[in-house]
């Protein structure tokens, strides 16, 4: 008879966005064989967008998430430009350049203020009824209320050009509906200084706690040599928006800092991206397709974009970039530290925010470009707070939608994630010792990559969780619940 | 000029012959609602919106073309009609695909007014999902079938200002929708002039301006009857 083989299966993952489940699969000695991280949702947009004018993309995609639709509307509107053929008017660039800045620090602070902060501020081990936000309230109240203000200005940001904080149909095809008045530009001006400070201080508290009692985390959670991809400017200038249109391209570095692509057009991502299938998610695998599924596997995000940069271009950002450099070296592969690219990015995108809202075109008031349909396939790109997103959508004459392809980032570091559940388990997890908060590593491993699965909004600390130890035979032998 | 007396929620009204129940009760300041019906057009009392109570029949009647007669004793807003009002407007609901959220007509839909304003928080009716289709083939407009609800507003006001019956509709039953020409795609109908007041004039937000994107359509349906009443009067003539 073979020897019993054992499963633990931590079902939902909490504070993540979207439905997941870790299992992990132990052998008859207890040792941890394989753990996987399972997507449990399907949406299908890719298939009800068939039909539709290519014109409501953007307002079709961004429902996609609650917390990233800034994300989609970008690359939709951008896939809408190129359907029109147009330049879109330089204002027009800029405002959705500050629009994707704001998202990306309310994301970014989202994630680590109310997300993955607890964690490590108040213990691994702690009472899981209290390790979530209002348990951060309850310890540090003026950390978490500097949190929730950080991300309450990207969201105030979005809100002042977009109309509203979620969900703004602002951006569209040919550039943004609405310009941006002075004494709004004025008014988001004057939250800068508080958000620089937050910032300032959570990147000082976190550098601490990484050289005082996180060294143990750089080496389990998700340490391991890959590939990274996301956009680059020209230069090699950390970018997060502009495409080939502006000279920006996709880059893919190894863990060496060998670039092993450079200057890829989002047009051609099919040429070097392919994506990889398995039956027990429903979340793709994408990898380069020149070095297949294993060793194409790459990642994608903020610590991705850090690393293909050769500099972020502004003073702060750059200083603490080196800074990151000389922790984790010139390609950092220790995914914890996605935290603390999250805190650089905000930094990076409140200095970039400071130049655009300088710049006196900012206020110009063409913003629209209209035309008709003049091309049937298009490509738009767009970095996500999480990574790298695509949009590809074929039209008919009349701009039907007839296909579309959407290749999001959270799917680019699936490989990742697996690989970071698997080498986090093995090192914290056997079968004769099974606590709440070893298995609460296990997903916080998850976290590190901040995944938007849904993409929809769940309630941090929220969601229950179930663990069940279940034998080969199918009987179960160990529960652990937390309601 | 004869007059008829009558009374609308316990008001009492006097009106002339031929004024029909929705003219008399709107022109007191008692709202009744309507979709189908425009100032301008022909009414159809097609949607049923506009259905009230009178005394002594069990019949309920659309006010749009019921005529007040002498002595007519009628209730618009009892909590009968009320669900019946809002059961009507599930059942359009239910019937096509309305997405507000991504239709060019947020906030400006008359469909969407009245989900508001009846209560319909909900549907009590399983949504039907029917596959319908969207002709872009015109130069400058466009129609969703999934958000038309047969008002036929844009047959008539083509037909009947326009001069051109561009549209009508076709098919039966639940298959009913609005053709263009004989069956054919917009854009190849030669008969339309580009005029826009089917777009104008539709409810919801099935008629739109190509390109345009959520919330973008702000029509102003009421502008019909400026157009018809200068012409009624001969305004632009020398």
């Amino acid at each position: 008879m073979a020897p019993p083989r054992r499963t633990i299966t931590i079902d939902p993952v909490t504070r993540i966005e979207g439905h997941a489940k870790i299992t992990i699969q132990l052998d008859a000695a207890g040792a941890v064989e394989t753990a996987r991280f399972h997507v449990t949702e399907y949406r299908g947009f890719e298939k009800f967008c068939e039909g539709r004018p290519f014109t409501e993309m953007a307002a079709i995609t961004a429902r996609i998430c609650g917390i990233c639709p800034v994300s989609h509307l970008l690359a939709a509107a951008k896939t809408g430009d190129k359907i029109l053929a147009v330049t879109i008017p330089p204002t027009a660039e800029k405002l959705r350049r500050l629009m994707n800045l704001a998202q990306i620090t309310q994301s970014h602070a989202l994630s680590f203020f109310h997300l993955s902060s607890p964690d490590f501020l108040l213990g691994w081990d702690s009472d899981p009824a209290r390790r979530n936000v209002f348990g951060l309230i309850a310890a540090n109240p003026d950390l978490a209320r500097a949190g929730i203000r950080l991300r309450q200005f990207g969201q105030g940001v979005i809100e002042a050009l977009g109309g509203r904080k979620i969900h703004a149909a602002w951006s569209v095809p040919g550039g943004v509906r609405e310009p941006l008045g002075e004494e709004t530009r004025d008014r988001i001006s004057a939250g800068l200084p508080e958000a620089f400070a937050i910032t300032e201080r959570a990147l000082g508290l976190f550098k601490t706690l990484l050289d005082t009692q996180l060294g143990e985390e750089l080496e389990v959670f998700g340490s391991f040599p890959s590939l990274f991809l996301g956009l680059v400017g020209p230069g090699g200038l950390w970018e997060h928006h502009r495409g080939a249109e502006a000279g920006c391209g996709i880059r893919i570095v190894d863990s060496d800092g060998q670039i092993v692509a450079d200057g890829l057009r989002e047009d051609d991502y099919a040429s070097f991206l392919a994506e990889a299938v398995e039956p027990w998610s429903y979340l793709k695998f994408p990898y380069v397709r020149a070095l297949g599924p294993e060793a194409g596997s790459y990642r994608v995000g903020p610590l991705a974009r850090l690393n293909l940069c050769e500099r972020i271009g502004t003073e702060q950002a750059d200083r603490e970039l080196l800074e990151l450099r000389q922790r984790g070296g010139r390609v950092v592969t220790a995914s914890f530290l996605y935290h603390l690219a999250r805190l650089i990015e905000i930094l990076a995108c409140l200095e970039q925010m400071q130049q655009l809202l300088d710049d006196p075109t900012i206020t110009a008031t063409h913003v629209r470009a209209r035309a008709g349909v003049n091309a049937h396939e298009a490509v738009g790109v767009s970095e996500a707070p999480r990574g790298t997103l695509f949009h590809h959508y074929r039209v008919d004459e009349n701009g039907l939608i007839e296909a579309v392809n959407l290749i999001i980032a959270t799917g680019q570091n699936n490989g990742a994630m697996n690989r970071t559940v698997t080498q986090i388990a093995r090192h914290y997890l056997s079968g004769e010792r099974l606590t709440e908060g070893l298995l609460n590593r296990v997903e916080a491993g998850i976290r590190c990559f901040d995944p938007c699965l849904s993409c929809s909004t769940h309630a941090a600390g929220q969601m229950p969780l179930l663990v069940e130890l279940v034998g080969a035979d199918g009987q179960l032998r160990d529960v652990l619940r937390r309601d | 000029m004869s007059v008829r007396t009558l009374r609308i929620d316990g008001r009492d009204l006097a009106v002339p012959e031929g004024t029909t129940l929705l003219q008399a009760a709107r022109e007191a300041g008692i709202a009744i609602p309507t979709l189908c019906h425009l100032e301008g057009l022909s009414p159809v009392a097609a949607c049923r919106l506009c259905l009230v109570e009178i005394e002594g029949t069990d019949k309920l009647l659309p006010a749009c073309i019921t005529p007040a007669s002498e002595g007519m004793v009628v209730q618009t807003a009892t909590p009968r009609l009320q669900d019946i009002r809002r059961t009507v407007v599930e059942l359009l609901f239910t019937e096509g695909n309305h997405v507000c959220a991504i239709c060019v007509a947020n906030g400006h839909c008359e469909l969407q007014d009245l989900a508001v304003t009846t209560g319909m928080d909900h549907s009590r009716l399983p949504y039907r999902f029917p596959a319908r289709r969207v002709d872009l083939s015109h130069p400058f407009f466009g129609l969703d079938h999934n958000r038309c609800i047969l008002c036929t507003r844009c047959v008539r006001v083509c037909d009947e200002v326009e001069g051109a019956h561009v549209w009508d509709v076709g098919w039966r039953g639940e298959h009913c929708r609005i053709i263009a020409g004989l069956d054919e795609p917009w854009g190849a109908v030669d008969a339309c002039t580009n005029c826009g007041k089917c777009v104008q004039v539709c409810p919801t937000g099935a008629l739109f301006h190509k390109g345009d994107t959520t919330a973008e359509k702000h029509d102003e349906p009421a502008q019909l009857q400026a157009l018809v009443h200068a012409r009624h009067h001969q305004q632009w003539n020398p």
